[in-house]
């Protein structure tokens, strides 16, 4: 057996009705022979989708393999077979050289195998140290303390008293991973854990992993972001349709070609993001939009100002966890404002602060929510039902009743449309592959016509070609006059599609940025509250957690920052915040946008 | 002795098998299972302690064989349940049927017979105080009742035990891919919730009313489930639940022995109301009701 070969020229494998996959390049880690994971001809399906078919898959010690391909390929499925969630139905695994029958995920992390899910295993109704206390033995105070040293030298900070359900996308996805470093792995498998990490945190991570695979902790290592791959793995395994495509080495193979063996086909040219010249009307308007939020350990938002206008696209960026969810609830209607203050917020000129969000719905706007599985669509209900849910004014009742064929047809053209990857509109929500469901998710609002649309991570776990679609479809329908409002803790992409940016933070809104004008490094200060001139002192945990409300000495406001932006700035007056106090970690934020295209 | 006086003195007595079971009840649905058998396996619970108790004089030994009847009723739930899963509420349903229809059957060579009941324990000093002393002499199973519901409250609150019961509720799918093993965790539970409701049986048919006779669960079973809803899932308000219902239970008795002209099927109806009132009004706020929601509850686990 040489060091780091994969499986060989397929020897024996039960599965041999498929090519020998094109090889290029092979892992490296000389010194150990024995891989540490083997998978020999696995394969998996669910009915008549094939998810898997005869994978081989071998993993070095002390390693960082990426696994790439499309929305639907069969990554998470291949992963979730190594961690016991998953039976395959062929095929075999060796560990250490050695076979074994992984039941269970009780039995893999008994061998040391860990795992990040892409739609996490924490649960709502705990706080972070009682998910964090499932899985890791120790008494709860000690636990407590490790989650808060951890949090800072990983830089994965959370409140370990705070309920799960309370928490955004990101901060989950900060436990996920904590949790899962806490246990110690051998094997370490990361199903899309930057998917919604802001950049200086997946900086971080990044430098935690390299620290672990020195220590000979082997990752798997799962993401759409092609860049990312480059820089931290070693080794890299392509699938597509459940088979292996093949082998690269990512450190010495360019994006380009990665794409290539993923989709098959180069990527197409991204639409230019030119703003559409044409001024619309203002179609959403924040007027000193105050909340106090119920939960004491989450932010209150102050004094938000915001218009957004037809014919653009205005990106608000910052760390999950600083008002996003708040923000997005108080727009959308799930969370009222009380009458008097029905004011602040106004749609298509109707004041809309205390109207439910169904009634918000009918005024024109649509909602694509951060959390796909669970409140962008009910996972046990099908494709076409799932549409229903808010196309039923779309035609889809008649007299009250269901329309069963128009709410066929209209899940049918949403799947066609954007490319869904799933047996059809009769497929429950929950078999579909994350990339797949959001792609739904985002296809069916933007269906809708609205003529706002707030969208919440719009590309989270799609992958390359997709997530080029989602974003020429936004730019379209911003031509289209559509007024849209992206929340994203990506930067690049907020830089790549919108017109102005604003940075939320501890609650508070950033004056508008021109996105021509601006940079990530900019907006990477005031994501960590640096760039306001009141910025909050230095020593707050590195300055990449989100700071809670009382932790931060941000009370004498200056009028300026929360001055509402007129209209747009001219060109020859950059609106420009000096960014004169240099938080710590200040210029973290991107290095450049070197996008995978 | 004033009517306030013995309504004091009552209350803690006439709540017990409901807290018993109730709490039973609580640790199933925690864990995702709807078992609405409840009524059944006390039935089952009393007539079995009954029998043992006239038996052998021994309450111990009628607590241990009400507790064993009533968590092997449970376990012939938990098969079709957790096995094939079937439906919770007919599986539940039938069950409850089932072990009524049994307990009918094994008591009737003792119906209306009687034994001794639990001797109430005297506090020296406190029980000889007005109003409070009442309230302080009862017997043995009241306290381990009571001691058991704030046990209960920790577990749920402060152990690993109770965090995995909460997760596998909230969802068995994340709580299996973390290597909890929900089915054997649920099995668990159920047997757990059927011994308190045989437990509770046994305290009704062996304690609180020492005789056997057909029927004399009288709905305490499906009071045992609503308490469990109407407390929104949380230990305290639970046995809160039960203490008001056994308070205005007896307040129901004692109004009508005192003859006042209200119509004794509305007088029968308050404890029912009112309880359900008061709990309901309790657990209005609906972050914290969301937040002890059992998000699986009545879900079949297919793993
Ligand atoms: N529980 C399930 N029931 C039915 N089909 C499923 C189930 N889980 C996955 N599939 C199907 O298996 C295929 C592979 O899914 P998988 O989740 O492994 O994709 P993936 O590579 O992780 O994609 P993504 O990048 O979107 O996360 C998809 O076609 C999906 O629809
Ligand atoms: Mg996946």
């Amino acid at each position: 057996m040489t060091p780091g070969a994969t499986s060989g020229p397929a020897s024996g494998q039960p599965e041999a009705g498929h090519p020998e996959p094109p090889r290029q390049g092979s892992q490296p880690e000389p010194g150990c022979d024995v891989p540490l994971l083997r998978l020999r001809g696995v394969s998996k399906s669910y009915g008549a989708v094939q998810a898997n078919r005869g994978v081989d898959l071998t993993v070095m010690p002390g390693s960082i393999h990426a696994i790439l391909g499309e929305n639907g390929a069969g990554k998470s499925t291949l992963m979730k077979m190594i961690y016991g969630v998953e039976a395959p139905d062929a095929g075999q695994i060796e560990w250490n050289g050695a076979p074994v029958a992984l039941t269970s995920p009780s039995e893999a992390g008994r061998l040391g195998i860990g795992m990040v899910f892409q739609h996490f295993s924490l649960f709502d109704t705990l706080t972070v140290l009682e998910n964090v206390a499932l899985v890791v033995p120790g008494s709860p105070r000690r636990l407590a303390a490790r989650i808060a040293t951890l949090g800072r030298d990983y830089g994965l900070q959370v409140d370990a008293t705070e309920y799960v359900g309370a928490l955004s996308v990101g901060e989950r996805q900060r436990v996920e991973i904590l949790r899962c470093l806490m246990q110690d792995p051998r094997l370490l498998i990361l199903d899309e854990p930057t998917a919604v990490l802001p950049p200086q945190m997946v900086t971080r991570l990044f430098s935690t992993l390299r620290v672990l695979r020195d220590r000979g902790v082997s990752i798997l290592f799962i993401s759409h972001k092609l860049d990312e791959i480059r820089e931290l793995c070693d080794a890299a395994t392509v699938l597509r349709d459940g088979q292996v495509t093949g082998h690269a080495d990512p450190r010495d193979t360019d994006t380009r070609s990665l794409t290539r063996m993923m989709i098959g086909r180069d990527l197409p040219p991204a639409l230019p993001a030119e703003p559409g010249g044409a001024e619309g009307a203002v179609q959403l308007q924040l007027s000193q939009l105050d909340w106090t939020n119920p939960d004491p350990y989450a932010p209150d938002l102050r004094g938000i100002d915001l218009k957004l206008r037809g014919h653009e696209i205005v990106g608000i960026a910052g760390i999950s966890g600083n008002g996003q969810s708040e923000l997005c609830a108080l727009i959308s209607g799930e969370t009222r404002l009380p009458t008097r203050a029905a004011g602040a917020i106004a749609l298509r000129g109707q004041s809309v602060g205390a109207m439910g969000a169904a009634g918000r719905r009918a005024l024109g706007l649509a909602y694509v929510p951060e959390e796909r599985l669970g409140h962008g669509a009910v996972p046990e209900m099908t494709l076409w039902q799932n549409a229903l849910l808010t196309a039923q004014s779309r035609g889809l009742t008649r007299r009250g009743m269901v329309d069963r064929r128009a709410a066929l047809r209209f899940a049918q053209d949403c799947i066609a449309g954007f490319d869904v990857r799933t047996a059809g509109p009769e497929a429950e929500a929950g078999s579909l592959s994350g990339g797949n469901l959001q792609k739904f998710v985002v296809g069916r609002e933007i269906m809708l016509a609205p003529s706002v649309l707030l969208v919440e991570q719009p590309t989270w776990g799609v992958d390359v070609a997709a997530a080029a679609e989602i974003r020429r479809r936004l730019i379209e329908m911003r031509n289209a006059g559509c007024a849209i409002l992206v929340i994203s803790e990506e930067l690049d992409e907020l830089f790549e599609i919108c017109d102005r940016l604003h940075v939320l933070h501890d609650g508070r809104l950033s004056p508008s940025l021109v996105t021509a004008r601006t940079t990530p490094e900019e907006v990477g200060e005031w994501m960590i509250g640096a760039g306001r001139p009141d910025a909050a002192p230095a020593g707050k945990g590195g300055g990449t957690g989100p700071a809670r409300p009382g932790s931060s000495g941000t009370n004498a406001d200056r009028p300026d920052t929360a001055r509402p932006d007129s209209a747009r700035p001219a060109p020859s007056h950059p609106d420009r915040s000096d960014p004169a106090a240099e938080g710590p970690g200040a210029g973290a934020a991107s290095e450049g946008s070197d996008h995978a295209v | 002795m004033s009517p306030l006086e013995f309504i004091l003195a009552g209350t803690l007595a006439a709540a017990t098998p409901l807290m018993l079971a109730a709490l039973g009840e609580l640790v199933v649905e925690r864990s995702g299972v709807l078992n609405l058998g409840v009524e059944g396996m006390m039935a089952l619970g009393a007539a079995v302690a009954f029998i043992v108790a006239y038996q052998t004089g021994g309450h111990g030994l009628a607590f241990v064989a009400g507790a064993g009847a009533g968590m092997a009723a449970a376990l012939v739930f938990a098969v079709p349940v957790l096995g094939f899963r079937a439906n919770q509420v007919a599986a539940g349903l039938a069950l409850g049927i089932l072990a009524g229809g049994l307990s009918a059957m094994v008591g009737r060579p003792y119906e209306s017979l009687t034994i001794r009941s639990l001797p109430k324990l005297d506090i020296p000093v406190l029980s000889d105080l007005p109003y409070v002393g009442g309230v302080l002499t009862q017997d043995i199973a009241v306290w381990a009742t009571l001691a058991m519901a704030v046990a209960m409250a920790w577990v749920f609150r402060s152990t690993r035990l109770g965090w995995r019961i909460r997760a596998v509720g909230e969802n068995p799918h994340a709580a299996r891919a973390i290597g909890t093993p929900v089915l054997r965790l649920r099995l668990a539970c159920i047997a757990f919730g059927g011994a308190l409701a045989g437990m509770g049986g046994a305290y009704a048919a062996t304690v609180y009313t020492p005789l056997w006779a057909d029927g004399m669960i009288a709905g305490r079973g499906w009071i045992a489930v609503a308490l469990v809803v109407f407390g929104t899932w949380r230990t305290g308000r639970v046995a809160l639940g039960a203490i008001l219902f056994g308070a205005l239970s007896i307040g129901e008795l004692v109004v009508q022995a005192t003859g006042v002209r209200i119509p004794s099927q509305a007088l029968a109806a308050l404890p029912y109301v009112a309880t359900i009132i008061v709990l309901a009004v309790i657990s209005s706020n609906r972050m914290l009701t969301r937040r002890h929601s059992v998000a699986s509850l009545g879900e079949p686990f297919d793993p």
